[in-house]
């Protein structure tokens, strides 16, 4: 018994083939999803990949958010179904109201690409159950328009929920406000992050550690002991 | 203006047109009436005014570039040579790599950051062309002395823009070069390079046969923009007066592209096309000219059913126009449909605009009037060939004569250790990664090795392990003493760089990147260096593939260094066998592999401390090369060493220090015996590289280079925080990292 996991193609998308080969790689069963389809095939969590989604014009996320995918996305991931948006992805989450603030361009004002120190800082999501809180983890970073924003009194809730999935440790690579680098919705379902578990789950391959497959464990065990 | 028809030119032979300022010669003019029996009409005067420009035709190198053909080493992995859009070689297991280097030099100084962007879709379209998924992407790139400001006007808009473009594409940018010298101030040189991997029956070819069978055109809608790019701004010397030449620079749209190539992908997994050719220089003209003359038959074009960005656009300009994001295919009329359909699914524009004809001539129409009747091989491939005039430059004994090796060598530790510091910290030898980090290098994760490691790296195939390196390597100051040795040794280092990663060589391409073939000193230089290059490849049994020449990379009188740039290919059957650069554990045995002699022409040292560029360049041996490639190969594959790095620019320190850094670990080493303290750490002696051998393969290893004759020593171990040369000086890994990290951040941020 294993979990479905879709993932999401828009056009534009890149790391779409990288993300089923982490799904396949933990152990689950990967399903190529397409934007122009409601239907999402009878998948139990989505991944919605990193990239430049529609060229990333107008702004990150903001055509996706409108696909006929994503109006069945939003309603199950509502509903309780795990999603992971993972850079793209993120700020398709945040353009669809699913998570909150938004996510401006690099402080620096230059695509950055670097391997990224992370911690955990919360280990009780649907995505994030294999680490452990204060975990420390090194990833793939690369994005453009990464630096998280949102007002002070969300980022205050976000604090005090606990739902500040994850910080940049050492180095603040694009400006985010208080080092944000992932959060997650208050029922722990929904995930956004700006760097790419899906690149670090091979040794040898990127940036040669295994420390962003934790996701893609955490989600099967979730699904199969459901 | 009415309409310049057959009929009409037919009828009117004495109108006055505008060869001249399309950039053709008189008397290539008169060979145009010559081969039409009459005046050509507009549009067929554009097509060949683009198509016989120096880019399209090579019509200045032609003659030298025959060589590569002919010269050409017994190498059965060779499946596509020379001619089409690239070379394709065999590297097992069913799968075959497609690879290609090419210059977008005068637009990228024109508009940085589009003319970069478009050199980065231009060759990655020639890659999808063949039948190849693109898999990763280098850039070779050459700029202006650092701190000049033209140099700040230029380098971040390309480096913006290759990142732009190629992270938008999902291409890993896996390697190439960063080099700044002031004879490219005004002429910055900006290569790219991409491999593309496909199965072996994959494999397509740019030719329309079948009569009946459509043409169709299909991604962007065509604009006007690049207009001529190709015989204007890429055949011609700037002068720095002249007008503005923006229009002619094309603008790029990255998404386009990476729907075009997911389409196109698409349309070959179905085997719907018959013939297929990218759009890039020359536009539809290259396109409908080449695709005819390398099929059976003739065609016909209508070319008003073209879908058009800007509606005012006249048939000469709709075929000049260098739009990017367009692909032209040749399919038969039952795939029609289904291959619409694709186009449907991934919102690209597809177009039949014309069909495959039982005829000879190309033959395009405008709204039922015909304006194109041409024998189109007379178009694509039998354009002007000139024997220009060549001789060895009145100055170029005295440069030789100017020996490197005279100049002041430092005398005391203290002097020794600030110009390692001075060296490792120059903009040539400090770390690109200010550069480097605008680029994706991890996306499709298949990144096995990628900058700062000696060749970039990705696996192909997930269960065997398969996987194809790359390496760019040219050296101008070394082609500028020696061309002929110049361009041998660029295409040794790149050899030694993918060697060095563990990977075996299998085939180059090049761009050549010279100044105006007018000048016959800049003719020898070229000669030379392609004379040299054919002779390389013969010996170390790696065929050229393809590649690209760029002249006129010059302002006023004053030519860029020769600067041929080398990409090798290489293949290693296990990429968990691949040796990185990185010094990373403590205790390991250092080995000096080669020989190394008093050889300072154009080296580092020369140009970094005493701003000299004379004397001449390190020998070439290619034997040795070869022989020292096996050795690393067959180390790497054995488990005897755990990581390599090859010599070049900068000499044993730079190496050293650089995999130091990348390691995270200290070396002590010893000056060998027979050498002094300075040749040891700054000589460029090519044929080197250094290794660190785990001491418990250590005779295993020596006993090896011993039976092969490759010359292996001792120098040190890896151990410490620091760098330390025993009994002159240490220099702390911090200070180091901060010298050799600083550099360009503070020029360019």
């Amino acid at each position: 018994m294993t979990a479905r996991i879709g993932v999401v193609t828009f056009p534009g998308t890149l790391d779409d083939r990288d993300s089923l080969r982490a799904v396949r790689i933990a152990g689950a069963e990967p399903v190529s999803l397409w934007h122009r389809d409601k239907d999402l095939k009878q998948v139990d969590a989505v991944v919605l990949a990193g990239g430049f989604s529609y060229g990333d014009y107008l702004r990150a996320g903001a055509i996706s958010r409108f696909s006929p995918v994503m109006e069945t996305v939003i309603d199950q991931a509502k509903a309780g179904m795990p999603v992971l948006g993972i850079c793209n992805g993120f700020q398709v989450l945040t353009e669809s109201h699913l998570l909150p603030g938004a996510m401006l361009r690099n402080n620096h004002l230059h695509f950055i690409c670097r391997e990224q120190k992370l911690r955990v800082e919360n280990a009780e999501t649907a995505w994030t159950a294999d680490y452990t809180a204060g975990q420390e983890i090194s990833i793939p970073l690369k994005n453009m328009d990464g630096r998280y924003v949102a007002d002070e009194r969300t980022l205050d809730e976000l604090e005090a929920e606990g739902r500040v999935a994850f910080r940049y440790l050492d180095f603040n690579p694009n400006g985010s406000l208080r080092d944000i680098a992932g959060i997650t919705n208050a029922a722990g379902n929904v995930v956004g992050l700006m760097p790419h578990p899906e690149h670090a789950v091979e040794p040898l391959i990127g940036t040669g550690g295994t420390d962003g497959l934790g996701f893609f464990t955490s989600i099967l065990k979730k699904l199969v002991n459901a | 203006m009415s309409l310049d028809t057959v009929k009409h030119a037919t009828g009117t032979p004495d109108v006055e047109q505008p060869w001249k300022e399309l950039g053709l010669k008189e008397d290539e003019y008169a060979r145009i009436r010559e081969i039409l029996g009459r005046r050509p009409t507009g549009a067929e005067l554009a097509m060949y005014s683009v198509m016989w420009s120096e880019h399209c035709s090579y019509k200045s190198s032609k003659v030298h570039l025959r060589q590569f053909g002919e010269k050409v080493p017994e190498n059965d992995a060779m499946l596509v040579g020379i001619g089409e859009n690239a070379g394709v070689v065999d590297v097992g297991q069913g799968y075959a790599v497609t690879f290609k280097v090419e210059s977008h030099n005068h637009p990228s100084y024109i508009e940085p950051y589009q003319g970069a962007a478009t050199g980065v879709g231009g060759i990655v379209r020639d890659i999808l062309a063949m039948g190849a998924r693109p898999v990763a992407v280098v850039d070779p790139l050459r700029f202006g002395a650092a701190e000049h400001p033209d140099t700040k006007r230029v380098l971040p808009g390309v480096v913006a823009g290759i990142g732009g473009y190629g992270n938008c594409l999902g291409l890993p940018n896996i390697g190439g070069e960063v080099v700044f010298d002031e004879c490219y101030q005004g002429n910055p040189l900006v290569n790219a390079g991409c491999i593309g991997v496909m199965k072996h029956e994959d494999i397509h070819l740019a030719k329309a046969s079948g009569p009946g069978n459509k043409v169709i055109l299909y991604g962007a809608r065509t604009g006007g923009d690049g207009i001529g790019g190709v015989s204007v701004l890429a055949s011609e010397t700037f002068e720095s007066t002249g007008p503005a030449k923006r229009p002619a620079v094309q603008v790029g749209d990255p998404f386009q592209e990476k729907l075009l190539i997911e389409c196109t992908l698409e349309i070959f997994k179905e085997k719907l096309v018959a013939g297929i050719q990218d759009l890039g220089g020359a536009g539809l003209s290259c396109a409908t000219s080449e695709l005819a003359s390398a099929g059976s038959g003739g065609m016909r074009v209508d070319l008003e059913t073209v879908p058009l960005r800007d509606a005012t656009l006249s048939p000469e300009e709709i075929l000049m126009s260098e739009s990017q994001e367009r692909m032209c295919a040749v399919v038969e009329p039952q795939y029609v449909e289904r291959f619409m359909e694709i186009c449907e699914k991934w919102d690209v524009i597809a177009t039949v605009i014309g069909e495959v004809t039982d005829g000879e001539r190309l033959e395009i129409f405008w709204h039922g009037e015909q304006i194109v009747d041409v024998p189109p091989r007379t178009v694509a491939h039998e354009g002007p060939v000139y024997e220009r005039p060549y001789a060895r430059p009145s100055w170029q004994d005295a440069l030789q004569a100017d020996d490197a090796g005279k100049l002041p060598r430092p005398s005391t530790p203290q002097e020794l250790r600030a110009q390692v510091l001075k060296l490792v910290g120059s903009p040539n030898q400090a770390s690109k990664s200010w550069i480097t980090d605008q680029y994706d290098r991890f996306v499709q994760g298949n990144t096995v090795l990628a900058q700062p490691e000696d060749a970039g790296m990705v696996r192909i195939d997930e269960e065997s392990n398969l996987g194809v390196a790359m390496a760019t390597d040219g050296n101008g100051r070394y082609a500028k003493l020696d061309p002929y040795a110049g361009a041998q040794l660029a295409l040794a280092e790149a050899y030694r760089n993918v060697a060095a990663s563990g990977a075996k060589p299998l085939a180059i391409s090049d761009c050549l990147n010279f100044g105006s073939p007018e000048d016959p000193d800049v003719m020898w230089q070229f000669a030379e260096a392609t004379r040299g290059l054919a002779d390389g490849c013969l010996q170390l049994g790696t065929p050229v593939t393809g590649g690209n020449v760029s002249l006129y990379n010059q302002t006023g009188d004053t030519a860029i260094h020769p600067t041929p740039v080398v990409a090798v290919l290489g293949v290693i059957d296990d990429v968990t066998r691949r040796t990185p650069i990185a010094f990373a554990q403590e205790g390991q045995l250092l080995y000096l592999l080669g020989d190394t002699r008093e050889e300072f022409g154009g080296s580092a040292w020369s140009q970094v401390i005493h701003d000299h560029l004379g004397g001449l360049p390190p020998r070439v041996d290619l034997d040795r090369e070869k022989l020292l490639g096996e050795i690393l190969i067959s180390a790497s594959r054995d488990g005897m060493i755990d990581a390599a790095h090859d010599l070049s620019d900068g000499g044993l320190v730079q190496a050293v220090v650089e995999s130091c850094l990348r390691g995270g670990r200290g070396a002590r080493l010893v000056v060998p015996d027979g050498l002094s303290a300075f040749t040891f750490l700054f000589s460029e002696s090519a044929g080197r590289a250094v290794v660190a051998v785990p001491r418990s393969e250590e005779l295993r290893f020596t006993d090896m280079c011993g039976a092969r004759g490759l010359p292996a020593t001792r120098i040190g171990v890896i151990d410490g925080e620091s760098v330390e040369l025993q009994g002159e000086f240490s220099v702390p890994l911090a200070e180091l990292r901060q010298v050799h990290e600083a550099t360009i951040p503070s020029l360019l941020a």
